[in-house]
């Protein structure tokens, strides 16, 4: 996993602190050539994966990157499923079930529709499960996708379910059909942690908000602060300005005085403030120990 | 350890369900819905018993507290079998249709000493409570305009199957988003005491709402008004804002940020200057358990849990969620009555000077010869 990750939150309308300023990015990226640029300043200061959301626009970034393999020669996708707000909404609309019939796939019609058909009447949520993961990554193919993760509110959600067999489902799903590794996203991260330790899943990718404010790290700064010195898990930080509440400097510091901590993901829409975080996270990186898989190559 | 269960497993039902069940004072006992699938998948995957019969639940049972996420029409049947069986009892918005039942169903908690809340889950977001902080020192002076709008992307197209596309089973933007600015507004500044000029309108659906404007007054000199629409697109998910005029200031608030101006500052408050001020959500919100889809969702359950352990009153009880009601209710007998209205059509000919009307403008020389030459060659 590289140490620098590119996040997706800007391009569509997500911004956690001001709607007002979600909906100036959404219209600054409505065109997807506004996306490429913003990625390609990345690349250009060296970010190479894109850890991005499913939602409907990604494909056209997808289509882009594959008809463009020599330009990016080793870039790498995480994709993050599924896109929530799109059955939340549809839930609304068609109910919880009706949701889920709406996402399966449409197309290669008879054997998908059976399959799904047969997966709904057998209640195997295995074979849905499936179907709906291939739903979701199918815009994907062709690229490099070599980590994926479940987004957190449907990690979260099945996490307060106590519904721990779904995430070995989605695990062997990815390990199986995509020879990717299975990752998570949450809000709990101490909780889950826990729970995927107990269910077999060992040493699990977890993608949490570590920021020096708390926001949004259930459980508290302590049982985070644990779960990282402990290194049971490989650790991705997200939100580590807590939405721009915490000036850049003070934020990285933060983050990266846990050398555990294995990668860093944030967003930004300019060219100066990729090269600045970039290169804030690459100085205070260098400074501190080296982080565990650097230890543990080293047989330490 | 209160003991819980859930009767309804849709949308909320299932998101209650999850975060009851991670709450280290709960024990969620059952949980009930009419879907055996989605029963039998519950059952088989999270161990959790269930019932597809409510009443065979509760009498089943022995439960302490019960969440209600049933389609509206039935709460109040659910909501009374529960209350008889002495359960606190937290229930979805919109609680009862009519005000009427809502009323007497909160005289009967009352009555009983039971803890009743209803899930309208903005009163507990951080921003909306810093904005009413500020609103009771009186920061922004005597208040003059309060103006809600609610704004969301559920009925895009001509169809839908679920009950929240079915008025007989209180669907509709009514119920679903302008009860949330309403109870907004009413948790702000208190339940107007009339309302007026309500349109009531369809965008897509065939039997429900999906446009609500309306013009609240709230005492003598505060006047408000609503919007709300859940057929705009140009929204990823619910988005409600509301903002207020006084006589030293304006706030406008949403989930995201507070934004208070203040004229004159005539003693001091903490954290505020003159000016602009801006509080951020991720400043103010206090952190929560267990997060799934936004912190207030987990911190209404915990609240309801403080307060059937404390006998406190909930921030949003079975009352304040009436209060809601009646409001909408009045703005459909509103909506229903023939409308005030003053023509602004500019009327041809003598009729013009007629009283509401306005006077025409002089027809000019050209437009006449125009019009001459017309009928001439028509």
């Amino acid at each position: 996993m590289d140490r620098v990750l590119f996040g997706d939150n800007q391009f569509f309308g997500v911004n956690h602190m001001s709607e007002e300023k979600a909906r100036t990015q959404a219209m600054q990226f409505q065109n997807i050539s506004a996306v490429i640029s913003v990625l390609d300043d990345a690349y250009a200061e060296g970010i190479r994966t894109f850890m991005c959301t499913t939602h409907a626009r990604i494909s056209e970034v997808c289509d882009h990157f594959r008809a463009n393999p020599e330009k990016y020669p080793d870039y790498k996708f995480y994709p993050c499923l599924p896109y929530a707000h799109k059955y939340a909404n549809a839930a609304a609309e068609h109910g919880v079930l009706g949701a889920i019939r709406s996402f399966l796939p449409q197309e290669n019609a008879l054997g998908a529709l059976l399959k799904g058909g047969v997966s709904l009447a057998r209640k195997d949520v295995e074979g849905l499960a499936n179907l709906l993961i291939d739903a979701e990554l199918k815009m994907f193919a062709g690229l490099n996708t070599p980590i994926i993760f479940l987004q957190n509110v449907a990690t979260d959600f099945l996490l307060g379910l106590g519904f721990d067999e779904a995430f070995r489902i989605f695990a062997d799903c990815v390990r199986e059909r995509y020879h990717a590794e299975p990752a998570f996203i949450t809000m709990n991260a101490p909780m889950l942690a826990e729970r995927l330790e107990k269910i077999g899943i060992k040493n699990p990718i977890i993608c949490a908000n570590i920021n020096k404010l708390g926001f949004r790290m259930c459980g508290g700064i302590p049982a985070y602060e644990k779960l990282i010195a402990e290194g049971r898990c490989r650790l991705v930080a997200m939100s580590v300005f807590a939405s721009g509440a915490l000036p850049p400097r003070e934020a990285l510091e933060y983050v990266c005085g846990y050398p555990q901590i294995e990668a860093i993901v944030f967003g930004a829409s300019s060219r100066r403030n990729i090269a600045q975080t970039k290169k804030l996270i690459d100085e205070l990186t260098e400074g501190s120990a080296p982080s565990a898989p650097q230890r543990r190559a080293a047989g330490a | 350890m209160l003991k819980a269960g859930i009767i309804g497993l849709g949308k909320m039902g299932l998101s209650h369900q999850s975060m009851v069940n991670a709450h280290p004072e709960m024990k969620l006992v059952a949980v009930c819905d009419t879907s055996a699938y989605v029963l039998d998948v519950l059952s088989k995957y999270t161990g959790v018993k269930t019932y597809s019969d409510y009443k065979k639940m509760l009498s089943e049972e022995q439960l302490d507290c019960v969440f209600i996420a049933t389609p509206s029409r039935y709460h109040e049947a659910v909501v009374t079998a529960a209350l008889e069986r002495n359960l606190h009892v937290f229930c979805e918005k919109p609680f009862a249709l009519d005000p009427a039942t809502g009323f007497r169903l909160a005289d009967l908690a009352e009555r009983k000493g039971l803890t009743n809340q209803v899930g309208y889950h903005y009163r507990f977001i951080a921003a909306f409570n810093e904005a009413k902080r500020l609103l009771d020192q009186k920061l922004i002076g005597e208040l003059h305009h309060i103006r809600a709008e609610a704004y969301g992307p559920v009925v895009l197209r001509a169809k839908g199957s679920t009950w929240r596309s079915q008025k007989s089973e209180g669907g509709g933007c009514l119920f679903d988003y302008s009860c949330h600015a309403i109870d907004l507004m009413n948790y702000l500044v208190g339940r107007p005491t009339t309302v007026s000029g309500t349109v009531i309108n369809k965008v897509f659906s065939s039997d429900v709402d999906d446009e609500i404007y309306s013009t609240f007054q709230f005492g003598k000199n505060l006047f408000g008004q609503l919007a709300t629409n859940w057929s705009d697109e140009s929204y990823r998910k619910m988005s409600v804002k509301v903002s207020i005029w006084g006589t030293n200031g304006r706030i406008n608030v949403d989930r995201q940020e507070v934004q208070a101006y203040v004229r004159h500052l005539a003693k001091p408050v903490d954290g505020i200057s003159e000016g602009w001020n801006v509080r951020y959500t991720t400043e103010l919100t206090h952190p929560v358990w267990f997060y799934v889809r936004g912190e207030e969702y987990s911190a209404q359950i915990d609240h309801f849990v403080h307060c059937i352990k404390t006998s406190a009153t909930p921030l949003s009880t079975f009352r304040t969620a009436s209060d809601a009601s009646l409001v909408a209710a009045s703005m459909r007998v509103d909506a229903e009555k023939p409308r005030t209205q003053v023509s602004t059509q500019i009327a041809q000919g003598e009729s013009a000077f007629e009283p509401g009307n306005f006077a025409p403008r002089p027809r000019s020389f050209v437009r006449t010869l125009f019009d001459r030459l017309q009928r001439t060659n028509g």
